[in-house]
């Protein structure tokens, strides 16, 4: 049961995997093994993503899948799942002024299939909000993701932001997305430029790696 | 369309119909040259424009165009709240950008003056704009959502304007929700039939939506007898107008318009055959929105913007099921109407320039923004021309010298030979003004093919 599940979520068969769901729970499956089941295949298709096989249209509906069987799972779950592990915290988020989280959420959604704990603030963030979530987080990191050229004035303001919070010191701050590039970093006194979400992870993994 | 000669427009090929549409370029019909030197400058713009676009030769220099938003505004001390709101201040405003700038052709006003007035009047609730939900110094934005559901797909394909009429526009347009009651148009064609479409245009809360359809009318009314002869002035001072419409990515269309990224994405997989028989249905459709709004002498050019097929956003395999042969059909009807298609790839089309290459050579242009510009014209330099792509980023923040250092090379490595047009990436809404100049100014210096 717990192979196919994965094996139809990896494939993207949605019908399928909700009615492996579906049948394991009237058999009197555990909920907690349908979860494992279901971190397992996103970490495959994470995996996939990152080889470049697949594409954001999987993201997506996998992110669509997995709602729904959360969903299922919910009345079935008398207590939580004791969360794993986690190899550090990143709060990410996209600026002020901008809207586009497509990117964002894939950079959320491999960071998170990678180990680590991840907080998204959402979109349109105003700097207030990225300071109260790292007062209160502590991250790590903190990743944010803008589009629009706009972005570039309030990537900087957020970053300004912190640092009059007295929040700067020993956080690290990479940016991306659609125009941001290694001019913008050093515009915006962020500490790392990512083309992509891997950049977002192999920055992560290396600054959690070196505390 | 009749035609000069025994041909009639129907039985032309379509190099012969670009072959009209070029000839009418050069010599526009209603523009009134301000002098000899603005005619003769005219001229030579768009013989550039059309050397670069057809490569069979080298224009004189490098084309220079330049992609912006509301920096017209910006660079005149407006907001884009004025833009939209102040019809003569930003019709001067855009004059000046083209004047002071003179790129290689003008700087339109259409899509970034359009009067506010006349969506607040319609409630239309596609886009936000300066002055509606957003501060006066932001530019409009869409709000993407799922406007068309999953089950609507057969009514699309069975009926286009049907659905987008009835179901489609009262959803996302105020002033027309009288138009869900409405019956299909087809009752007309018999009287006995037709009083069940008559009757619903009596409803009482009908006539609000007519008065609102009628004032938005008149706004957007007074706005063209403005904007129009403005565009004309312009040619008039020497700098061609290059599109003459535009249209979409059959995809795009529903992506971006009907069922938004998400909703387009999950119907890939649960209704992939929905999907293509809709993009097929639509293809036709965006050649003919195109052809409605242009006559033998508008300019040639057809812009569309691509958003949902640009490398990240779908496998090889997937453009090449969803994306890819809806909008070739598209590219290709328009080419046989003689347009030129004039493709926006927003982000990357790296991984899409095989299928490019596909086009018949000399009759698409396409404008880059994060694609390789060397690898581009490598794979596509003999099939179509390029145009970009200096970042935004660089407009913003680098000097004019890097600026000027950056296109000398892109001009180098991807102009040699023809077939290029300088720009940058993608729509300026306040870049530095000297980098601007400094741009426009390395291919006047730098872009001579000799
Ligand atoms: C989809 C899209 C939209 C959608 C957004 C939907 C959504 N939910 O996000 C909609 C239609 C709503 C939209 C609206 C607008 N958009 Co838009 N949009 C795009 C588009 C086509 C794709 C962007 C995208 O999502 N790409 C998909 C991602 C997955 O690709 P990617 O960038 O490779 O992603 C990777 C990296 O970015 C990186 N990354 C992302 N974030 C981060 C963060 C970190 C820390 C790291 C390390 C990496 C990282 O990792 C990602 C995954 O590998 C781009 C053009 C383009 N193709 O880039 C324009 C674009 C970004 N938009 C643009 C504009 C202008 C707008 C609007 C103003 C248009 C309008 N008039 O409505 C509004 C603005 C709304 C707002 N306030 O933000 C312009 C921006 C130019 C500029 N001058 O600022 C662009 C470039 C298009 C253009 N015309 O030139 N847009």
């Amino acid at each position: 049961m717990a192979h196919d599940l994965v094996e139809a979520l990896v494939h993207m068969k949605e019908k399928e995997a909700l009615s492996i769901v579906e049948v394991s729970l009237e058999g009197g499956g555990d909920p907690n093994d349908i979860l494992a089941s279901c971190s397992e295949a996103m970490q495959i298709v994470g995996e996939r993503f990152q080889e470049g096989s697949y594409f954001l249209p999987e993201l997506i509906m996998s992110g669509e899948m997995l709602k729904k069987i959360a969903a299922i799972l919910k009345p079935h779950m008398a207590t939580q799942v004791a969360s794993e592990a986690k190899l550090g915290r990143v709060v990410l988020g996209t600026v002020r002024g901008d809207i586009h989280d497509i990117g964002k959420d894939i950079v959320g959604f491999v960071l998170d299939v990678n180990g680590f704990e991840v907080t998204d603030l959402g979109i349109n963030v105003p700097e207030q909000k990225f300071v109260d979530a790292v007062r209160d987080l502590s991250p790590g990191v903190l990743a944010l993701s803008g589009f629009l050229t706009i972005a570039f004035d309030t990537m900087k303001s957020t970053i300004a932001a912190l640092e009059e919070a007295g929040l700067r010191n020993g956080l690290r701050v990479i940016i991306g997305g659609g125009q941001i590039d290694e001019t913008v970093r050093a515009f915006t006194g962020a500490d790392a430029y990512g083309a992509d979400a891997m950049a977002a992870v192999a920055y992560t993994k290396e600054m959690a790696g070196a505390k | 369309m009749p035609v000069a000669g025994e041909k009639s427009w129907n039985d032309l090929s379509g190099p012969e119909r670009r072959a009209i549409r070029f000839a009418k370029w050069l010599e526009p019909e209603g523009v009134t040259f301000r002098d000899a030197e603005a005619k003769a400058a005219y001229k030579q713009r768009v013989s550039r424009l059309i050397d670069a676009v057809e490569l069979e030769k080298a224009p004189d220099r490098v084309p220079v165009l330049t992609k912006m938003g509301f920096y017209p505004a910006h660079r005149a001390g407006l907001t884009p709240y004025d833009a939209m709101n102040d019809t003569d201040r930003a019709l001067e405003a855009w004059s000046r950008a083209t004047i002071e700038l003179q790129p290689d052709g003008l700087i339109s006003p259409l899509h970034n003056t359009m009067p506010a007035k006349a969506f607040e009047l319609l409630d239309y609730r596609l886009y936000d704009w300066p002055g509606h939900n957003l501060p006066k110094d932001a530019g409009y934005q869409y709000n993407e959502d799922e406007y068309m559901t999953p089950e609507e797909y057969d009514h699309l394909i069975e009926d286009p304007s049907d659905f987008l009429w009835r179901v489609y526009l009262p959803r996302v347009v105020g002033a027309y929700e009288g138009f869900s009651i409405l019956s299909p148009a087809y009752d007309m064609v018999e009287l006995p039939f037709s009083t069940a479409h008559i009757g619903p245009w009596g409803a009482p809360h009908q006539k609000d939506g007519f008065e609102r359809l009628a004032a938005a009318g008149r706004e957007v009314g007074t706005w063209a007898e403005k904007v129009f002869p403005m565009i004309a002035q312009m040619q008039g001072a020497g700098f061609p107008d290059y599109w003459g419409y535009a249209t979409k990515a059959p995809f795009d269309f529903i992506g971006d318009s009907l069922r938004g990224t998400r909703g387009v994405i999950v119907d890939m997989f649960k209704k992939p055959e929905k999907v293509i028989e809709a993009c097929e249905r639509l293809a036709p459709l965006m050649v003919r929105w195109a052809l409605a709004h242009t006559t033998v002498d508008s300019a040639p050019g057809i812009f569309i913007p691509l958003h949902k097929g640009a490398d990240g956003f779908m496998s090889d395999e997937q453009f090449r099921t969803f994306y890819w042969p809806s909008l070739k059909k598209v590219l290709l009807g328009l080419i046989d109407h003689g347009f030129v298609p004039w493709l926006f790839a927003e982000g990357g089309y790296n991984s899409r320039l095989e299928a490019i290459a596909e086009l018949p050579k000399g009759t698409t242009v396409w404008m880059f923004d994060r694609t390789d510009m060397v690898e581009a014209k490598r794979v596509i330099g003999g099939t179509a021309c390029i145009q970009g792509n200096v970042p935004l980023s660089m407009m913003h923040m680098s000097t004019p010298d890097e600026v000027t250092a950056y296109c000398r090379e892109l001009i180098r490595t991807a102009g040699h030979g023809g077939g290029f047009i300088l720009d940058v990436g993608a729509n300026m809404e306040s870049p530095k003004e000297e980098n601007v100049v400094a741009m426009i100014q390395a291919a006047k210096q730098y872009g001579a093919y000799s």
